[in-house]
């Protein structure tokens, strides 16, 4: 074992780097669906859609205005800009629709969300076509780090190593912070807990769902976004991300936080594991990850939300 | 992807000839199906177009699996139906049909080109490593390349297979496992998408400075990837499909509609345009020797299927032949990618067009046992690379 470790070590040093990228991108999707679930109790498929949207929008804007004189380290914050206005422009109208869902049976809400999806999926082909669209501006204009390798020096982009894994990490404690330290994010977990004793103490459920689900369809955008300069948008990124981000939730516990961050971690971190010591497994083992702790403990690593008795 | 740069070449196609009289004086009149939604969407929609809608010849598809799906199918209602895209070899080597054919080379040829290219321009190289999309395809094609590379150059280690999900946005793992192994070539048989977002994270990592990259389906992604991928990598088109082919055919034929295709949507045609010129150019070709053999009366299904049937036809580039088994064979272009200030992507030098006889496995034969019985006195007769001309 110990030699397998000599051997190995340093492999291990690189797959755990691109684990934790890998993690920070899954988790910011994730995390979105964690918060939306938690108020409206709806499992939200189109929330694959936001991450496709949040990721055209981004590449497009800064696409344009790089063509017109943008400077390129602009089209970093410009990442958050775009993503906060899908938010704030899809967010409110969806919400709205699946708020009707509540109550109703959870067939029937994982249906409309996913007729919500496919409408969403074509409406993205009728705006941006099916020829991809990528701007890379960001991770060019970080460049790249040499990560030592033995005798050898292995080039990671800088976008991957430091932008992905830090605004992953800014947005867990911003997340954590709010919730537990501010009125609102007291609130959230109010209504998330008890929606009905929420109201009775004078917490305006409806605005707290409203915005709590904005700022849920603002991460989703914002994971999409993160992604655009890495890769080629195409019709359908949506459905594989929204996948995998049920998994991480699962694996979670619904509702879970801090739960989204640890299990991505796991998650992105047996993939990248696979791609070096068993590629056959790499499409299963977040499966298996999410299988093998829902066994254990079916409702997740964290299980649900639970208010505290003040 | 592919769908729609063939949808719009056949519209043009389609209208010069509508405008020329049509064919034996019949308009035609296409209508286009998308078959994205999958298999069984489409086999209804063949049965549609078929029983519904009377077409009088069906084009179908991009996808191997639809092509398996709709060939028998084609058979069972007897309507002349062209494989204009898909390349599976498995449709003319595990059946025979008198209804179906296919106006491009398949996947044996597809891979075999690139192989010996490889060979011919980088014939020292000593390790390989394979990153496949995770599906047929993916799979199918680096059996075939290392059937034909076992018996061509023994003696190469494969150093990795991957082979990620069909449709994966993010190869960062692979790519960091890759620059560790540095296998002195890699084969990456991906397209779309797939191929587009590898070929720009190996280059934000500069993979390509590490290891010479096999793309027997680059051509399509040259322009959309534009200068991210570094000259000196070794291109594919699926066919002699290539804008700037050294010695077309018809050289006015090639510039025609190049010229054509890009002034109406604003980029370069690829290798799903070329691969609908053919399948129109064969289907016109067929309907005038079934016209002329019945006198100018219009055939009827089983006399036009028969015209399909040792049919030679020009493409956009050169000749295209229907064998009696009714699979295409065409010649294979491959280069290595290359500067140009006129571009504003990599074009490709250093061309070598195989002939489709070359590359193609015999009537009758299984693709993976006739790579097998390949000898390496073959390279001897790989055609000299012509280099671009500015």
């Amino acid at each position: 074992m110990s030699a397998w470790f000599v051997e190995n070590g340093m492999l291990l040093g690189l797959a755990t780097l691109d684990g934790v990228s890998s993690a920070a991108s899954v988790f910011m999707v994730a995390v979105g669906l964690n918060l939306v679930f938690g108020v409206l109790r709806v499992l939200n498929v189109a929330h694959g859609s936001l991450y496709a949207i949040g990721g055209y929008a981004a590449a497009s804007t800064s696409l344009f205005l790089l063509a017109r004189g943008m400077p390129a380290w602009a089209a970093l914050p410009l990442l958050l800009v775009s993503s906060a206005i899908v938010g704030g422009i899809l967010g409110p109208p969806i919400e709205r629709l699946l708020r009707l869902m509540q109550g109703q049976e959870e067939v029937l809400q994982l249906l409309v969300t996913f007729a919500l999806f496919m409408i969403l999926e074509d409406g993205q082909k009728l705006v941006w076509g099916v020829r991809p669209v990528v701007s890379d501006a960001p991770v060019k204009v970080l460049g790249t780090i040499e990560v030592p390798f033995g005798s050898d020096a292995i080039p990671f982009t800088a976008y991957q190593l430091l932008v992905l894994p830090g605004v992953a990490l800014l947005t867990l404690a911003v997340l954590a912070f709010v919730l537990r330290r501010t009125l609102f994010g007291r609130m959230i977990v109010a209504v998330t807990v008890d929606r009905e004793a929420a109201r009775a103490m004078g917490i305006d459920a409806g605005r707290v769902t409203l915005l709590t689900f904005s700022a849920g369809a603002a991460l989703a955008a914002l994971g999409g976004a993160l992604a655009s300069p890495t890769t080629s948008l195409v019709p359908g990124i949506g459905a594989s991300t929204i996948v995998l981000s049920f998994a991480v939730v699962a694996t979670a516990g619904l509702g879970q936080i801090e739960g989204a961050a640890l299990s991505a971690f796991m998650i992105g971190l047996g993939r990248s594991l696979a791609v070096y010591f068993a590629p056959e497994l790499e499409v299963v083992v977040p499966y298996l990850i999410m299988v093998a702790v829902l066994l254990v403990r079916p409702q997740g690593l964290f299980g649900t939300l639970e208010a505290r008795r003040i | 992807m592919f769908g729609v740069p063939a949808n719009q070449a056949a519209e043009m196609l389609i209208e010069e000839i509508n405008a020329s009289g049509g064919i034996g004086g019949v308009k035609v009149r296409p209508i286009f199906v998308d078959e994205g939604p999958g298999v069984a969407h489409f086999v209804g929609e063949y049965r549609r177009l078929v029983q519904s809608e009377k077409v009088d010849i069906v084009f179908a598809a991009i996808s191997s699996a639809d092509c398996l799906a709709c060939a028998p199918l084609a058979e069972e209602l007897k309507r002349p139906t062209i494989l204009w895209d898909c390349s599976t070899q498995r449709i003319f080597e595990e059946n025979r049909y008198d209804y179906v054919f296919r106006t491009i080379g398949n996947s044996t040829p597809e891979i075999l080109a690139p192989l010996l290219y490889l060979l011919k321009m980088k014939p020292d190289f000593k390790t390989v490593s394979v990153i496949n999309q995770d599906y047929v395809w993916g799979r199918d094609s680096w059996a075939m390349f290392t059937a034909a590379l076992n018996v061509l150059k023994p003696g190469v280690r494969v150093v990795s297979e991957m082979f990620p999900k069909f449709g994966a946005t993010d190869f960062s793992t692979e790519i960091t496992r890759l620059l560790a192994l540095r296998p002195e070539v890699i084969l990456n048989a991906s397209w779309g998408g797939d191929l587009d977002a590898f070929i720009r994270q190996a280059s934000d990592r500069r993979l390509f400075e590490r290891s010479t990259l096999v793309m027997p389906l680059g051509e399509s992604s040259l322009e959309r990837v534009g200068k991210s991928l570094p000259p000196g990598h070794i291109i594919g088109a699926r066919g002699d499909h290539w804008f700037l082919h050294p010695k077309p055919a018809d050289p006015k034929l090639l510039a025609t509609f190049t010229e054509a295709f890009h002034r109406r949507t604003g980029i370069y045609p690829i290798y799903p345009c070329h691969h609908m010129a053919q399948a129109i150019f064969a289907t016109k070709k067929a309907y005038e020797i079934a016209l002329a053999r019945k006198n100018g009366g219009w055939p009827n299904d089983a006399e036009l299927a028969a015209a399909f049937k040792g049919l030679e036809f020009p493409s956009l580039t050169g000749t295209v032949r229907i064998r009696e088994d009714g699979q295409g064979v065409q010649d294979m272009i491959m280069g290595t990618t290359h500067l140009s200030d006129r571009y504003a992507f990599r074009i490709l030098t250093d061309m070598i067009v195989f002939p489709g006889e070359m590359v193609t496995a015999p009537v009758g034969q299984v693709s993976l046992d006739w790579l097998r019985t390949l000898k390496p006195e073959m390279l001897g007769r790989i055609p000299q690379p012509v280099p671009f001309k500015a």
